[in-house]
């Protein structure tokens, strides 16, 4: 925690984009989260992810719901719209927001309390009903706020700060994204923004519920001996099956890889990405495969990340319920109170 | 790249731009903060015994801290200024309280050794200041009544006025140095003859370069030499200019002479320079200073001949040029074609540059001269080739300006200190260095770490018509104090490093994502120049460090580029481990006396 506010002048060559904003137009006030937090790693990530995708800050929403992870959107994009909910409801205020303006960016932020225990149901309909958002579980194992009890997501046998074992099963949200349908899922670590940022542009580009769990320290209550969600626990066994480059259209792809080890995704927008893989026989297209490679690796006591699933087509929540295209905010009187003839031929298609 | 040694005093000393750019080194930070805290008797001491004439210098300096100012690297592009370094020194000076009793007192017991000091100008006095408390007799000789040299006979009342030198020579005079004024030492051999262990010649450069036209003989009486016509200002001679005023040149000694005549009566008063107006070698501030006065400045303009009828000046003729430049980048002044200018005028003062000149030195005493007639020395330590003869201020290395006078005053009293003890005085001390902490508590550090952005402030000048109106007028006006403790809260406290111990880190990436100037990067390895272009902000300045440290968990490195750190200690503060930490470098450059000599004094133990 500081108290002196980051000092306005910057880098003399801080680049702009095409929006013509610099990244330090897309920080928010200052963090008072405990100094090293993984947390303020991934704020800088979204930061950095944003400016490259030249998103234009009004044009988005943040949402979140209790817990040290759910402090953080105040800590970026601080010309965006946000909205603080009650603990682990972000997925909900969120769809019916969606639902409300499909015409958003929506940035959906909690943590491994939020998301895994209080708000579980919630995040568990979210990612099934394909709400077109980011869903970003910030996850260390712990209740920060409350001094480090374990959460949900804390594996079994690891130990807390005062040695304590956990017996509990750990809930993996990947795993559990997957299996509920989510149609991007990704897992990073905060100490990785090689990894992290292009992973949240591919989650933004993407039309539908992408959900990333980013292993995020706690440096506080949860970076010691005997933890497996400490910066040198998760280096020591992290196993990248990827790494993404992620192309706007007006970028040349002036990389070059060698054959048969990149593989190019186009997105919806005419973006690509560019995956380039790590592990031989991991396919992020195959939500089965996933799934097992994820329980395999898990069971060998590595931590799998990376992008590991992205569907090619997916299809949001709008799509399913046929809503109308453009926010609801836009409609006129006319398309809101069509009139009583209207209303008498749908009254009677329902007799 | 190999690791940063952060031990070599020379490396942090470096990153505090203005100390390392002021020829003695003055900790700059360290006085501002004095300012701005309202401790200006200790930000003037602090000054005083780096650079010995904090209220001359504060209103006379060159200031090459300035220029070196990180502030000037950092601010938004449309309004980049250096901290007003040089006009804060001066607020110490107006507003300190009595220091005298703080000040060395005179030698209690002589040490037996005599030094005789020619000219007491910047450069002696320093000497003499070094000495004295020593217990060293030292003997300044001047040709003029009063101590102060071209302090007092070439920079302008109106720029520093009488008081200021009084104050800051009697200072030094007052250890118990002899002052012999109106004596002009015309034989080197003579002074020698009187046995001194070590005699010094800060003499200055004494000699105006004339201009040899067409004309020059026939209206002599019209014509002066700058610096002479200075002097003869300075000491009441001149009174009087006529109304048409050209002053010839386009350095410091050109800016006075031509505000000095336009308070003499000078009614149309010009500059006129052969270069073009960018590189004239006056500083930028002193011809903002003259312009601001009413007086035109015109360029590319060679003198051809001086016109006359009966022997009275009517004018001057010029030749228009341009400036060519060939392929190494050497400018040549080729004549445009244009027909010749005139200007009609009744007086001209020439101010195209200042000479040495040491009729005085028998050539004959081991005392060799180069080319130039300049003495060969050994640079480091001004020594002669007549060991117990040294050199210092502008009679060393040629025209400078007080700040080298001063430099070259310390170590020309380094070398006489460590002579006249029968040490090799090639060997030079190093310098004191110390780094602490600045950390108070966990938000709390003992300097003010906010970055204010606020603009450079304008010193106030007097109204330009009573200013006009006399010669002794003090122009500038000073900060007041409100003004300088905004003024100084501008200052980034370079001298607060960042100081980073590898083994502490955990690899967070805190520091890189607090910091406003993207000045920190973790990454793998390299070369500097592959390292430069890769970190998160290019690393252009050439000039400015990378702090690189190894020893990382990962394997990788950390860089800092030193280039614009703000030194606002964020990083610190969001590091979780305490591996960033600010500490304050303090420099104490080593003056004569027992610390810069070999065989020291048995250090008395505290009981």
């Amino acid at each position: 925690m500081t108290y002196l506010a980051k000092p306005r002048l910057h880098h003399p060559t801080l680049p702009k984009n095409r929006r013509g904003y610099t990244r330090r137009d897309y920080e928010g006030a200052i963090s008072t989260l405990c100094a090293g937090c993984g947390h303020d790693s991934i704020s800088a990530a979204l930061i950095q992810a944003c400016f490259e995708l030249d998103v234009e800050p009004h044009r988005v929403a943040k949402l979140s719901g209790i817990g040290c992870s759910s402090k953080t959107p105040t800590y970026f994009l601080g010309n965006s719209h946000g909205f603080n909910s009650v603990h682990g409801r972000m997925p909900s205020v969120l769809t019916g927001a969606n639902l409300a303006n499909r015409d958003l960016l929506y940035l959906g932020v909690s943590g491994d309390g939020d998301s895994a225990s209080i708000g579980l149901g919630q995040f568990a309909h979210c990612m099934r009903r394909g709400v077109n958002m980011v869903y970003i579980v910030e996850n260390n194992g712990v209740y920060g706020l409350t001094k480090g009890q374990f959460s949900a997501t804390a594996d079994r046998g690891s130990k807390s700060k005062r040695g304590v074992v956990n017996t509990d099963a750990a809930i993996d949200m990947a795993q559990l994204a997957l299996q509920l349908g989510a149609s991007f899922v990704a897992r990073s670590f905060s100490g990785d923004k090689e990894q992290l940022v292009p992973l949240i542009k591919a989650a933004i580009e993407h039309r539908g519920a992408a959900f990333i769990d980013v292993v995020s320290p706690c440096v506080a209550f949860n970076n010691h001996a005997g933890s497996t969600k400490s910066y040198d626990y998760v280096r020591e066994h992290n196993e990248a099956v990827n790494r993404l480059d992620v192309m706007v259209p007006r970028a040349a792809i002036s990389a070059q890889y060698p054959p048969g080890s990149v593989r190019a995704i186009t997105l919806h927008d005419g973006s690509t990405m560019l995956l380039h893989k790590l592990a031989a026989d991991y396919d992020p297209g195959d939500r089965i495969r996933a799934m097992n490679y994820l329980a395999e690796r898990q069971a060998q006591g590595q931590v799998v990340t990376g992008l590991l699933y992205a569907e090619a087509e997916p299809e949001d929540l709008h799509a399913s319920l046929n809503t109308v295209s453009g926010p609801l905010n836009a409609l006129g009187e006319r398309e809101l109170c069509p009139g009583a003839a209207a209303l008498e031929k749908f009254n009677a298609s329902l007799r | 790249m190999k690791a940063t040694d952060i031990g070599n005093p020379d490396y942090f000393h470096k990153v505090v731009d203005c100390q390392w750019a002021c020829p003695s080194h003055t900790p700059v930070p360290e006085y501002i903060r004095l300012i701005a805290a309202g401790r200006y008797g200790d930000a003037y001491l602090v000054n005083w015994k780096s650079n010995v004439f904090p209220g001359i210098l504060g209103r006379t300096c060159d200031r090459p801290c300035e220029p070196a100012c990180r502030r000037s690297r950092v601010e938004d592009a449309d309004a980049r200024e250096p901290v007003a370094i040089c006009r804060l020194k001066r607020v110490a000076a107006d507003q300190k309280e009595d220091i005298r009793a703080r000040l060395p007192q005179p030698a209690a017991q002589r040490n037996g050794k005599r030094v005789a000091c020619v000219g007491a100008g910047p450069a002696s006095l320093t000497v003499a200041r070094d000495l004295a408390p020593l217990g060293y007799e030292v003997v300044v000789l001047d040709g003029e009544q009063r101590a102060g040299g071209m302090i007092r006979s070439q920079i302008p009342k109106f720029r520093l006025p009488e008081e200021v030198i009084d104050e800051e020579v009697g200072y030094v005079l007052d250890l118990g140095v002899e002052f012999r004024g109106g004596q002009y030492v015309s034989s080197l051999r003579a002074l020698l003859a009187e046995g001194w262990d070590a005699v010094f010649v800060g003499c200055g450069a004494p000699r105006g370069r004339d201009l040899e036209l067409p004309g020059r003989r026939e209206a002599a009486a019209h014509i002066h030499v700058g610096i002479d016509w200075l002097a003869s200002v300075s000491f009441g001679h001149v009174t009087r200019v006529g109304k048409r005023v050209i002053v010839l040149g386009g350095g410091n000694t050109a800016m006075d002479c031509c505000r000095s005549a336009k308070r003499l009566g000078g009614e149309d008063v010009k500059v006129i320079v052969r270069s073009g107006f960018e590189e004239m070698k006056a500083s930028p501030w002193e011809k903002e200073d003259a312009m601001h006065e009413g007086i035109p400045i015109l360029n590319f303009l060679v003198p051809k001949a001086f016109l006359h009828e009966g022997g009275k000046l009517t004018g001057m003729t010029f030749e228009k040029v341009q400036a060519v430049y060939d392929a190494n980048g050497r400018r040549s002044l080729i004549p445009t074609g244009e027909p010749d200018q005139a200007f009609a005028c009744d007086e001209v003062l020439v101010a195209v540059g200042q000479e040495n000149a040491f009729p005085w030195i028998e050539r004959d005493l081991g005392i060799e001269f180069d080319r130039w007639g300049m003495p060969k020395l050994d640079p480091k330590t001004l020594q002669s080739t007549l060991p117990r003869v040294f050199f210092g201020g502008d009679a060393a290395l040629g025209p400078k300006n007080i700040i080298w006078a001063v430099a070259h005053g310390h170590d020309a009293a380094i070398s006489i200190d460590r002579h006249c003890h029968g040490e090799d005085v090639a060997v030079r001390p190093p310098p004191g260095v110390n780094l602490v902490s600045q950390k108070m508590g966990i938000h709390e550090w003992s300097y003010d770490n906010e970055i204010a952005l606020d603009r450079r402030y304008r010193v106030p000048w007097r109204d330009v018509n009573v200013a006009l109106k006399s010669i002794k007028v003090e122009v500038e006006l000073g900060f007041d104090a409100k003004t300088a403790f905004r003024e100084a809260q501008r200052c980034l406290n370079c001298d607060v490093q960042t100081v980073f111990s590898a083994k502490l880190c955990i690899e967070c990436d805190a520091c890189v994502d607090i910091c406003p100037m993207d000045c920190i990067t973790f990454t793998h390895g390299g070369e500097e120049q592959d390292l430069r272009s890769r970190l998160r902000a290019p690393a252009a300045n050439l000039a400015q460090a990378l702090y690189l440290a190894d020893g990382l968990k990962t394997g990788r490195v950390m860089v800092k580029d030193e280039d614009v750190c703000l030194h606002c200690g964020l990083c610190a503060e969001r590091c979780p481990t305490g591996a960033w930490d600010m500490q304050k470098f303090a420099l104490d450059v080593t003056h004569a006396g027992p610390g810069c000599r070999d065989r020291r004094a048995p250090v008395r133990k505290v009981a």
